[in-house]
């Protein structure tokens, strides 16, 4: 693994290995004063964001430092891309500059494609190997958050192969949910999409899952729930009526959510519009795994950075 | 030897499954008489055959002197300084006691000595977690070619060795036998 573009580049194993990775890291800053490895010193991370984000970014920037690599941040907003550079130069610029790895968000679906395809191409004539990482690419992929997902289930739920797991929502506009139901699929779990026809993407038939409309009938045999978020940013059309119909069809509120098994799980990846996709009551219940979610994400992006930048190059 | 598969290395055999045992008690020996009065002892191993032998030589001590001392695990992957020569390593689990290592005397256990690199990523390991009073070494085997200053407190048997030659430790837990063995390469 060169660089990390989507969940389907890794199988069970690769998968696995990282989550595991994650977990030892885990341990090894449980209980420390010192919360700082010296695994990266001296390699370079930049994170660059052409939107809006706070937890994956601060995440990303978090683990790069507690593995003591540099982090420079670099945002649409303020840099030269205001001034319309594009992406190809803007990314080109900072693997000179001797980024050892660059983690991008773009709006665009298969940007960070592109980027990799790009530095690969400049370091056949430079020699200097940039590592992209995606952190969110349009509607298509959001791997880190599929790993940080799995890694919550699998303690939450001691295993992930065999257990039912639903996604619940705007499954369109979603790259988690895109992401999660290859991953979660690879890892052998059995994924159930429940979301409005119109916010279904096309060819969801081919994805590793099942899908259905019907959420009430759903929640009693699921292991884990992961509710996902209205993305109101990216909807130009009427997917539903009014948010309030869409919350009472497939918002998990309190008298849903106890239709789960006493077992089960609730994730989100964040942020959540309260009240929308999820109920307060319930995003705050012990069964909630919503701060888990972004705890262990710090430790799976600790086991990317780990997996892709502590070793030889390939 | 029989087990050997065909065409494996030349291996002759360092110490038997009955004196890898009488190694082990005489170090739960040496570490019980010059720990005597001594407060706070933690035995912490290094992966993996380190964190065994750490297992083992608590069972020892408590057995010959009645005290148990509490038994730990670190890591030395994320510290070691050759990560960059190799594709990433899988990281082995660390478990320190929950009393943490300030003010104790931290015996560091490891299966074989030779440069010396491991056990020093191993102490750097163990100043991120806390500031152990003093940290002395036990091992297995010494095998020499020392490449920094780092020398064992407790050492079950010196074997003077060459540089392409290959010590192997086989314990129970993992590999169904005991036995220390030399391979030339």
């Amino acid at each position: 693994m060169r660089h990390l573009l989507s969940v389907t580049d890794l199988d069970a194993a690769a998968a696995t290995a990282l989550l595991d990775t994650a977990d030892r890291l885990r341990q090894a800053l449980l209980g420390r004063e010192v919360r700082k490895l010296p695994t990266l010193r001296g390699r370079t991370v930049i994170t660059m964001f052409y939107e809006n984000s706070t937890r994956t970014r601060v995440s990303f920037e978090v683990a790069g430092k507690w593995m003591s690599a540099d982090t420079v941040n670099v945002s649409a907003s303020g840099s030269s891309v205001a001034k319309g550079e594009s992406l190809r130069d803007t990314a080109l610029t900072l693997s000179a500059m001797g980024a050892d790895c660059v983690i991008v968000r773009h709006p665009a679906s298969g940007a960070a494609h592109r980027l990799a395809a790009w530095v690969d191409k400049d370091r056949e004539t430079t020699g200097t190997p940039t590592v992209i990482v995606n952190a969110g690419d349009g509607t298509h992929e959001h791997p880190t958050q599929a790993l940080l997902d799995a890694a919550t289930l699998r303690d939450r739920l001691g295993g992930i192969a065999g257990k039912r797991i639903g996604i619940v929502g705007d499954v369109l506009h979603s790259r988690v949910a895109r992401s999660n139901v290859f991953l979660l699929a690879t890892l052998g779990a059995e994924v159930v999409l429940v979301a409005p026809p119109t916010l279904l993407p096309v060819g969801v038939a081919q994805w590793p899952c099942r899908v259905s409309p019907e959420l009430d009938a759903e929640l009693p045999a699921l292991d884990a729930v992961m509710m996902l978020r209205v993305q109101a940013e990216r909807m130009h059309g009427a997917f539903f009526p009014s948010s309030r119909e869409y919350a009472i069809g497939y918002g998990l509120s309190e008298d849903r959510a106890a239709l789960l098994p006493e077992h089960a799980v609730v994730l989100h990846p964040g942020p959540m519009v309260r009240g929308m996709e999820i109920a307060p009551a319930v995003a705050d219940a012990p069964n909630a795994a919503v701060l888990q979610q972004v705890r262990t994400g710090v430790h799976v992006r600790m086991a990317v950075l780990y997996h892709l930048l502590a070793g030889a190059p390939e | 030897m029989a087990q050997d598969r065909p065409g494996a290395a030349a291996a002759r055999e360092l110490l038997s499954a009955s004196d890898v045992a009488r190694t082990i008690a005489r170090i739960a020996h040496q570490i019980i008489e010059k720990t005597a009065g001594t407060e706070n002892v933690v035995l912490v191993g290094i992966p993996t055959r380190g964190a065994m032998l750490a297992s083992r030589l608590g069972a020892a001590v408590a057995e010959f002197s009645g005290t148990a001392f509490p038994v730990g695990i670190v890591d030395p992957t994320l510290y070691r300084d050759d990560l960059r020569h190799h594709p990433a390593r899988p990281l082995s689990s660390t478990d320190l006691p929950d009393g943490g290592l300030d003010d104790a005397l931290v015996v560091l256990i490891d299966d074989v000595l030779m440069s010396g690199r491991t056990v020093r990523a191993a102490l750097d390991a163990l100043a991120d977690h806390g500031r152990p009073r003093a940290v002395q070494l036990a091992v297995l085997v010494d095998r020499g070619h020392r490449e920094l200053p780092i020398r064992a407190d407790y050492v079950g048997k010196n074997v003077p060795t060459a540089r392409d030659e290959q010590v192997k430790v086989l314990l129970e837990e993992i590999d169904g036998v005991d036995a220390v063995r030399l391979e030339r390469a």
